[in-house]
């Protein structure tokens, strides 16, 4: 017997059950929905985060104190002496391969006008930090170098902050609070889009100076520094690693940016294979549902089996009409469950903040283990039903 | 018809012998059985229950292997064959028609005939064409989309012989084909298997009625697991005569 007869007898099994062969498929659609829409979460994150660190430029370097061996911190040791202005000044005197130094320091604060308050992160650096984020002015201008030197209570404020703080109104000059201090807000930035873009335009911006007064902190968090050349970014790495030595010892750390981009991409990785991982195991137990329909459904057609055994079906035959409707139950899960997980994978991507991001090869893997579902946990009931003496298949009621 | 004595031998049994466990007890179910059918014939195997019977019909049907002995199919020992070879086997020379019809059920009158032709790779137009010409031949060419559901008891059972003639076999076996029916329905069966036996076709008739049996030429008594009785029926009854006394139809309900 050919195949595709074998896959008109499958085929017409299946629909002579409707209800019971939907319900079998359920568990492989969920799964394979599952495993769709949780990887294309992972990758659409992994994408939307590497891209925005990507849209920095590949001419940054990230100096942070502390030692960490390349890998995923964590094995670092704690940073026995933060940086300070002076540091970073120090890098700008130095090294001259470096078009700008930023001294970046983040800290939540809450900021005020008139009665509506919210909390922000406070994004603080110096004139220069133009020059390595990106940013857009709706309107204003930027602190200027002044500013930085004077402590200057300015501020600049993301496009979130500004809709909820002056609905309908341009902020520039107005007063604002932080954290009970008065600044004055000289500029608003355009919004950076949904996703995890949307973070940034939670944060107001102010000079770094005015951020270590109001926090009370002497330190910056991490210096930035920008080579004037991408090709000369492991001479300014090299410059920056004397220019810290006499006073830090080994104890900090230059990351390049694609290092960063390694490190997080590392991580982001391993948090999608493991949610492939966990939508696998549903995708296992949908295999567990088809291998259980299967054995009833042999167990039902035992004389049906007997019967074609007695006009000629062989071995081989009953074998591959139990597996192909096994298989066909499993890839038209799969398909299904496609279609549902990049489905769903959209909409969440157009009414939610979360990326998405449904590859072919997540969807090629999905279709493949499904396949291998089906034909793993449907051989054994086809097993079984070949094994059948048509006598006994016969007699039986 | 003639003398069939003298026509081929399409299947023989030397000295068959089978025997089984049935709960660790061992059942002798036939004894050294030596049985010759020839081309042509029409052979009532008779018993009770308990007579062998029933296995004997297994292994002239090619379902069973005997423990000891050679069993003949068209000249070739088949007692050791392997079950794909024997369902082969089956498919090409061994037509079944069963008490309990055994139609695959949601399936067409036509695509049931179709069955052996299927596992026999037989494709396409032609299959169809001699699956329509069989259930000519039975009287049912205005029911090829019938379900089995959609049928009478005589019409599900006129389907099965339909289907154990169209791969154009060595011997047709019926085992009890009229138990299931009422007696008007069990006698038109009967006449459709005698009509076919006048046209040349090897019919084995299974059966404990010994009405049914004298439908046949020759009956073959079996008992304990031996042939105790082998020759020839005496006054044969012929299906189409026994039509002709029953009231018309309608009346019986």
């Amino acid at each position: 017997m050919n195949l595709p007869e074998s896959f008109r007898i499958a085929l017409r099994a299946l629909a002579a059950n409707k209800a019971r062969s939907l319900l079998t498929m359920l568990g492989v659609i969920i799964g394979v929905a599952a495993v769709i829409l949780l990887v294309g979460i992972g990758t659409g994150v992994q994408d939307e985060v590497t891209g925005s660190l990507e849209g920095l430029g590949s001419n940054l370097l990230f100096v942070v104190p502390g030692q960490y061996e390349g890998g995923m911190g964590g094995g670092g040791a704690p940073p026995g002496r933060r940086f300070t202005l002076d540091d970073a000044e120090t890098i700008a005197r130095r090294v001259e391969g470096a078009s700008a130094v930023v001294p970046v320091l983040q800290a939540g604060a809450t900021i005020k006008a008139g009665n509506r308050s919210m909390r922000v992160v406070a994004a603080a650096g110096n004139e220069q930090g133009t020059e390595v984020f990106t940013s857009d002015l709706a309107g204003g201008r930027h602190y200027r170098r002044g500013e930085v030197q004077a402590a200057s209570r300015v501020v600049a404020l993301g496009d979130r902050v500004a809709r909820e703080l002056f609905p309908n109104q341009d902020p520039l000059g107005k007063q604002v609070t932080l954290n009970g201090q008065r600044f004055t807000v000289i500029g608003y930035y355009q919004s950076l889009g949904g996703g995890l873009g949307g973070d940034q335009d939670s944060q107001v911006y102010i000079p770094i100076t005015t951020a270590q007064r109001l926090f009370n902190l002497n330190y910056v968090s991490t210096i930035v520094v920008k080579a004037a050349d991408a090709d000369e970014i492991e001479v300014v790495r090299r410059d920056i690693r004397r220019a810290l030595l006499p006073s830090f010892g080994d104890e900090f750390t230059v990351f390049s940016q694609e290092q960063t981009l390694g490190i997080l991409s590392d991580l982001l990785g391993t948090l999608t294979y493991m949610l492939a991982g966990i939508a696998g195991i549903s995708l296992l137990v949908g295999g567990i549902g088809i291998m259980n329909i299967m054995l009833v459904s042999v167990s039902e057609r035992t004389r049906e089996i007997g019967i074609r055994k007695a006009v000629g079906a062989r071995t081989y035959d009953i074998l591959s009409q139990f597996v192909i409707e096994a298989v066909a139950l499993s890839v038209l899960g799969g398909v299904f469950g496609i279609v549902l997980g990049w489905g769903g994978a959209e909409l969440i991507a157009q009414t939610t903040p979360v990326p998405t991001n449904v590859t072919p090869w997540a969807v090629a893997m999905s279709f493949l283990f499904a396949f291998a579902v089906g034909v793993f946990f449907g051989v054994y009931p086809a097993w079984k039903a070949s094994q059948l003496d048509p006598i006994v298949a016969l007699r039986y009621e | 018809m003639g003398d069939t004595r003298l026509a081929r031998v399409v299947l023989e049994t030397r000295d068959v012998s089978k025997c089984y466990y049935l709960d660790g007890v061992e059942v002798n179910a036939l004894r050294s059985v030596d049985l010759e059918i020839r081309q042509g014939e029409m052979v009532a195997i008779m018993g009770p229950s308990g007579s062998g019977k029933s296995t004997l019909m297994h292994i002239v049907g090619l379902l069973d292997r005997p423990s000891s002995g050679e069993v003949i199919l068209e000249g070739q020992d088949v007692s050791s064959l392997a079950p794909n070879e024997l369902a082969s086997l089956r498919n090409r020379h061994i037509g079944f028609v069963f008490q309990a019809f055994n139609l695959l059920s949601r399936t067409s009158a036509l695509a049931n005939v179709e069955l052996p032709l299927v596992y026999g790779g037989v494709g396409g137009s032609e299959r169809s064409r001699r699956a329509r010409e069989a259930l000519e031949r039975v009287g049912l060419a205005n029911r090829l989309g019938h379900f089995p559901s959609q049928l009478s008891g005589g019409q599900q059972q006129r389907v099965a012989i339909a289907r154990a003639l169209v791969n154009d076999p060595s011997i047709v076996l019926a085992d009890e084909p009229t138990g299931n029916l009422d007696s008007r329905s069990g006698i038109e069966v009967m006449a459709v298997l005698q009509e076919l036996n006048e046209q040349g076709i090897t019919v084995v008739l299974v059966t404990h009625d010994d009405r049914v049996a004298r439908h046949a030429e020759r009956a073959v008594h079996m008992f304990d697991g031996r042939v105790s009785e082998d020759g020839p029926v005496a006054d044969r009854i012929m299906a189409a005569d026994e039509m002709a006394l029953l009231p018309p139809e309608g009346a019986t309900g």
